[in-house]
């Protein structure tokens, strides 16, 4: 039994905002209330701290199976943790593609076995992400997947995505499409705009994103089934998805600390650690994807952490691999930039972490404080100043581009099914952790 | 005086002051062509690494007769790209050079960016011999010295450039140069050869070669290579011959005493007609003959902004 005193409850979907206790028991939410009493409970003191429904990221590459040795499901997890993250979904670009029921249930093993934090898995919608025809998506629901994309490998052919959707109704589960156009892309590395013809790289233009939003709006509303945009990343595919909201097509979106902070003006180094796909844009779509999170366009944050291997990375700018990592970035850059920044309120940013997430991937006792729920808890400190340090980072993956920098605002407890999966160093956690080092305290020793 | 930065990196980087700084010391290095022995002692002693990733006949050569004439002792690597696996061997090329300690390394590459990489590895001073579709500053530099040595000054000139500018590392340093030297720089192409927001790097632009040519004292051609018209840039050579290539016709639009540049090497036919390639108002050969001059002022030059870095430390 774990009390967490004194702390500011922000419960969207309770519409609670106050100073509450937060009482949790065997891995559920007993009750939020005022001076709650338990005497035989652990109390965690959460005095001028954000006490939140767990923080789920939608978008996340574990690499295993496959590629263990740039990031595992442990790691990984650890990861998720460290940056206040109660749950990931697991994209299925591993090796092999997560495109049936076996791969599914592998990942879901792992996750008992090493997981820190709970693990959901993403399938194919094709099989091998080839785009051709569709996996056994049905098995692979039946074994524990919660949505289906062709992350990274885009179903190109307009009509097998129109299929994907109409099947996957069955499942009533969203199709999360990566929007690039590989012909307009044109073999990009960068954003298509004064910084690419500056620098001699190839750009992407926003087009290549755009027309596939565009395409998805049309077949979302021709099947009704339902469509997520990940990581948008400009503004006329944002006015796309706005516009297609207004006239009551199912559609969501998803967008990423990166596009939010930085522009394609971050790549004049000719740093890899800028390359990532979609691509830093202008400084105009920046403001795009703050509007649209603020708006309720954009209805999630999720990283697109995509760990590398250094070597991967430390190649010329058109060689290197797409993609950077941000499980431990994430929530620091929301607090700062959207938070702090005063475009977004704290009961917003815990809507776009927590309660949309889990709404989207319908997990039926996550993203809320009500009773009965999982204790998946998310605390938060908005005046702790956090210096990124890539080599404290539990991920394996080095790249980022925000090392070094000095961010206001970072979480300090992860708590999963009533377990504290990872405190802050220094942290007032009732003697239930407090090296900073992830750890798992089984609650059942201290009744 | 001399140059802020040990690198040469590119035309971006480089102030007014250190561009006219390179020129008029390949002036004087120019005088050493001329002299029976062709060699000077400026950096006797010193080493200089060739490292080339791209084929490259004209601009090696020409690095490499600049390094013998000013005594350095010179290496040359030629990498082909098929031969190795991309990248991690460059960080490694670059690592296995430093050991060796040269002065200078002068890197021609396929992929933009890759001499900055070996600048933030190595100490040796890198020069950017053309680095995929980025810059290629000595292009540029030799350039300018032709038009500044014919015209007798660049500013309030009218230089053309014409061509496939998206992928031409010579069209982003030479509308760089030219407008950091004070001249109307306009630059020309098809529509879809012309990168987003070019104008920003100091250069109007038109579709029409006519209305780049008029009245312009500078035409300068760009290489248009074949692979583009699989690519969908333009339909074919000889429209794209039609439509942009110099001929004779289209300088009598330039001024009477107009010249003609082109970087090497030519697809005539393509881009230029052979009659004005070889014709009077062609400088090209010229432009070859200045580039030895204007390569030994730039390594002269980086020499001595590192021997300065180095003592101040």
């Amino acid at each position: 039994m774990i009390l967490i005193k004194n702390g500011t409850v922000v419960d969207p979907a309770n519409q609670i905002h106050g100073k509450f206790d937060v009482l949790i028991d065997n891995g559920k939410i007993i009750r939020v209330g005022r001076a709650l009493k338990a005497p035989r409970a652990s109390v965690i003191n959460a005095a001028q701290q954000i006490v939140a429904p767990g923080f789920i990221d939608m978008h996340v590459h574990l690499r295993e199976p496959g590629r263990e040795d740039v990031e595992t499901v442990q790691s990984g997890t650890a990861a998720a943790a460290a940056g206040g993250f109660t749950a990931v979904m697991a994209m299925p670009n591993t090796q092999p593609v997560n495109d049936d029921a076996t791969v599914t249930r592998f990942i879901l093993d792992r996750a008992r076995e090493s997981g820190v934090v709970t693990v959901l898995p993403c399938g194919a919608i094709t099989a091998g992400s080839q785009g051709e025809v569709l996996s056994e998506i049905g098995e692979m629901v039946k074994a524990g997947a919660v949505a289906i994309s062709d992350d990274g490998r885009p179903v190109m052919n307009a009509q097998v995505m129109r299929r994907a959707l109409e099947y996957s109704k069955i499942f009533d589960i969203p199709v999360v499409d990566h929007c690039e156009d590989q012909a307009l892309a044109a073999a990009g590395v960068m954003n298509e705009g004064y910084h690419s013809t500056r620098l001699g790289l190839r750009g992407m233009s926003s087009a290549a994103e755009e027309v596939p939003v565009a395409r998805d709006v049309i077949l979302a509303k021709v099947t009704g089934a339902r469509v997520h945009i990940a990581h948008v990343s400009t503004r006329g595919a944002i006015q796309s998805i706005r516009e297609a909201k207004r006239n009551g097509i199912s559609i969501t979106a998803e967008a990423t600390p990166h596009h939010f902070t930085l522009t394609d003006e971050a790549v004049s180094h000719y740093d890899t650690h800028t390359k990532m796909n979609p691509p830093l844009r202008s400084a105009d779509d920046v403001a795009a994807v703050i509007e649209g999170l603020a708006d309720g366009t954009i209805d999630c944050i999720a990283s697109d952490h995509a760990p590398h291997t250094l070597e991967d990375k430390m190649l010329e700018y058109d060689q290197a691999p797409f993609g950077i990592i941000g499980l431990e970035t994430a929530v620091s850059l929301a607090l700062d930039r959207l938070v702090r920044s005063g475009c977004l309120s704290i009961v917003r940013l815990v809507e776009l972490m927590s309660l949309a997430p889990a709404r989207l991937l319908k997990l039926p006792s996550k993203g809320a404080l009500s009773p009965g729920y999982d204790a998946d808890i998310t605390i938060l400190d908005v005046r702790r100043t956090v210096k990124v340090d890539v080599r404290r980072f539990r991920s394996k993956g080095r790249n980022t581009p925000f090392n070094g920098w000095e961010l206001r605002g970072a979480p300090v407890m992860t708590i999963v099914q009533g377990k504290v999966v990872w405190a802050a160093e220094a942290h007032d956690a009732g003697g239930l952790a407090g090296d900073g080092l992830p750890m798992v305290v089984d609650d059942s020793n201290m009744k | 005086m001399g140059l802020r930065n040990k690198h040469l990196l590119g035309i971006a980087e480089l102030t007014v002051k250190e561009i006219n700084q390179i020129l008029d010391t390949a002036q004087s290095f120019k005088q050493v062509a001329t002299r029976p022995i062709k060699k000077v002692p400026t950096l006797r002693g010193k080493t200089v690494i060739n490292l080339f990733f791209e084929a490259s006949t004209r601009t090696r050569a020409s690095f490499e007769l600049a390094e013998k004439r000013l005594s350095a002792d010179t290496l040359n690597f030629a990498v082909s790209t098929s031969s190795v696996t991309k990248g991690e061997s460059l960080v490694d090329t670059a690592k296995n050079l430093e050991s060796m300690s040269p002065s200078i390394i002068v890197i021609r590459h396929g992929s933009s960016g890759a001499p900055h990489i070996l600048a933030d590895i190595c100490k040796a001073s890198v020069v950017n011999a053309g680095d995929g579709m980025h810059e290629h500053p000595t292009q540029a530099l030799l350039d300018a010295f032709t038009v500044r040595t014919r015209k007798g000054s660049i500013a309030g000139l009218k230089v053309a450039i014409i061509g496939d500018l998206a992928h031409s590392r010579v069209a982003r340093s030479g509308a760089l140069i030219f407008s950091k030297l004070g001249a109307n720089v306009i630059a020309c192409g098809p529509p879809t050869l012309i990168p987003p927001d070019f104008a920003r790097l100091g250069a109007a632009v038109s579709y029409h070669i006519d209305e780049a040519v008029s009245n312009a004292d500078v035409v300068m051609m760009l290489r248009v290579q074949r692979e583009r018209q699989q690519e969908a840039f333009f339909p074919s050579q000889r429209e794209y011959f039609d439509l942009y290539g110099l001929t004779r016709a289209r300088m009598r639009l330039a001024k009477p005493d107009a010249i003609v540049m082109h970087p090497g090497p030519m697809n005539r036919g393509v881009e230029i007609a052979s009659e004005v390639a070889d014709g009077p108002d062609s400088v090209i050969l010229e432009q070859v003959s200045n580039g030895i001059a204007v390569r030994m002022s730039v390594l002269y030059l980086v020499a001595a902004a590192h021997a300065s870095e180095d003592i101040s430390q």
